[in-house]
């Protein structure tokens, strides 16, 4: 947590010194009606109990959300997240708003302990909401093609643009990263990841709902989808692949009595999916923390006057279109590059049929 | 920032969910046809260029036989041609060598003819000149002497021929 806050106001800073305005300056006028750039970003950023869609005057207004815990002592609690809002106690169980913003129980001796949490959070509906409109976009077209006769025409309208972009992924980065005698087993996996992926992208550059939330610029998702490309790596790596690792071929000095190179080899197992995940992971927080922290530009410079608010709201305005604009391409580039890596990374646990021979 | 068990929890299964089905019942229907299209489009494509090939093939082979055929008609006319002169001619020699006997029969036939004429009217002046003699002789033999003469007469002329 504290590594993320750093990181956004590092980026803050770094936004608003273009503008040669501190926001210092800024909140010092205004000791009460100061913005809060930081809380701002961190919490459209992170995973919530309730949806929060806009605040209108000082009522927050916002979709609440099951919350699911269970208690060490009193069992499993189902409740709606509206009665923990504004730091409210139900049953025990409060929202620590200052820290980690998560769910908290005080048990009877006073202790404050975290329950086994599996609320459905922002997050988990936007994940939903992703799988729905997959199932549907996916399966939509899967029965457009059942329903044609054998041979029949090739699709139009939108069922053509999803036929060209899946063949697109298949053919231009999963059959040459995996190479052509293995890639099929992968093919759903990766589609499925570069989809999810996307989608989720897309999502999450939508300001309200049903986008908005940030979820693959959550660890734990990028951490899933890591651990999924890892398992599809090792479970079904070949023996080349462990050889390579555990015996490469390299001179004996380097392997022999100090196992040097199968110590980083072995190592290496664990980095590449693991810089699947910062990767994706850092790339959204990044990108998301820059449009959030432009917007909030708007809000500080409107407390120092018309004229210079005016002005870089309307800078902050254009970057801010430029920089929608370039996170739709991030929003691809990012599931793009983290299908063709994992491809790549699985066509490594899979000797080519050519390496075979030597 | 650590992972969070709760949403690990349903993002694992939320992707399982849209794994399984999409994985499944989605991008392989998508690939397959697609492939499927690929492969009846290349053989299409190859079926064509066969076709093609056939058909360029069965031109020359038309072609060929047109020509076998103008000439074999050529030949046939030319022989017929021959055909109908060596007839013609034929004709006109058995018509000319019919005509040549017809004549020669009708020659034979008037000759043979002109000769019975010729025979008849002999015999039809002999008829003649006997009853004519016999009138004269009637007339003359009515004296002995005379008719003895006749008749040495006649004698020498019978032992003469």
């Amino acid at each position: 947590m504290k590594r993320y806050a750093s990181y956004c106001s590092i980026l803050l800073i770094a936004v608003l010194s273009w503008f040669s305005i501190t926001p210092a300056t800024a909140q010092a006028k205004d000791g009460e009606s100061e913005v809060d750039v930081k809380e701002i970003i961190l919490g459209h950023m992170s995973d919530a109990y309730e949806w929060h869609i806009t605040t209108w005057g000082k009522t927050h207004i916002s979709i609440p959300l099951p919350i699911i815990v269970k208690s060490q002592e009193t069992g499993w609690h189902i409740f709606c997240s509206s009665r923990l809002s504004e730091s409210k106690t139900y049953q025990n169980f409060f929202i620590d708003e200052e820290g980690t913003g998560k769910i908290y129980e005080k048990l009877q001796d006073g202790k404050i302990v975290r329950p086994l949490d599996i609320s459905i959070t922002k997050d988990v509906v936007q994940i939903w909401i992703v799988v729905a409109l997959m199932l549907l976009i996916f399966i939509g077209c899967a029965r457009w093609y059942r329903k044609q006769p054998e041979n029949g025409d090739a699709p139009k309208g939108f069922v053509g643009l999803i036929e060209m972009f899946v063949m697109s992924i298949v053919n231009d980065v999963i059959k040459p990263s995996v190479g052509e005698a293995h890639y099929k087993p992968y093919t759903p996996f990766l589609l499925t990841a570069f989809f999810f992926i996307f989608i989720t992208n897309l999502l999450g550059l939508l300001p309200i709902f049903p986008g908005g939330a940030n979820v693959t610029g959550n660890i734990t998702i990028t951490f899933f989808l890591a651990i999924c490309t890892f398992l599809a790596i090792n479970l079904f790596g070949d023996k080349h692949y462990w050889k390579d690792i555990f015996w490469p071929e390299v001179p004996t000095f380097l392997k022999a009595p100090i196992p040097l190179m199968p110590i980083i080899e072995f190592f290496g197992v664990f980095t590449k999916p693991f810089a699947l995940m910062i990767r994706l992971f850092a790339n959204m927080v990044g990108g998301h923390a820059t449009i959030l922290a432009l917007t909030c530009v708007i809000f500080i410079t409107y407390q120092l006057g018309v004229a210079i608010s005016a002005s870089l709201s309307l800078v902050s305005f254009v970057l801010m279109i430029f920089m929608n604009a370039l996170e739709l391409l991030v929003a691809f580039i990012q599931a793009y590059v983290f299908t063709m890596l994992s491809a790549v990374f699985i066509g490594l646990a899979h000797t080519a049929p050519k390496a075979e021979k030597k | 920032m650590s992972p969070d068990f709760g949403l690990l929890f349903w993002m694992l299964l939320a992707f399982l969910i849209v794994f399984i089905l999409v994985g499944k019942y989605g991008f392989p229907v998508i690939v397959k046809m697609v492939e499927e299209r690929k492969k009846f489009i290349d053989e299409s494509l190859k079926n064509a260029r066969e076709a093609n090939e056939k058909l360029a093939n069965i031109k020359s082979e038309s072609e060929a036989i047109l020509r076998t055929a103008h000439e074999k008609q050529a030949q046939i006319l030319k022989e017929a041609m021959a055909t109908r002169d060596s007839i013609i001619k034929e004709a006109r020699d058995k018509a000319q060598e019919e005509g040549h006997k017809i004549l020669l029969e009708a020659q034979a036939q008037i000759a043979a003819e002109k000769e019975n004429a010729l025979q008849e009217i002999r015999s039809t002046v002999v008829d003649l000149s006997i009853r004519v003699a016999e009138r004269l002789l009637r007339k003359k033999l009515e004296s002995d002497s005379e008719q003895e003469k006749l008749i040495n007469n006649m004698l020498n002329d019978m032992t003469k021929n």
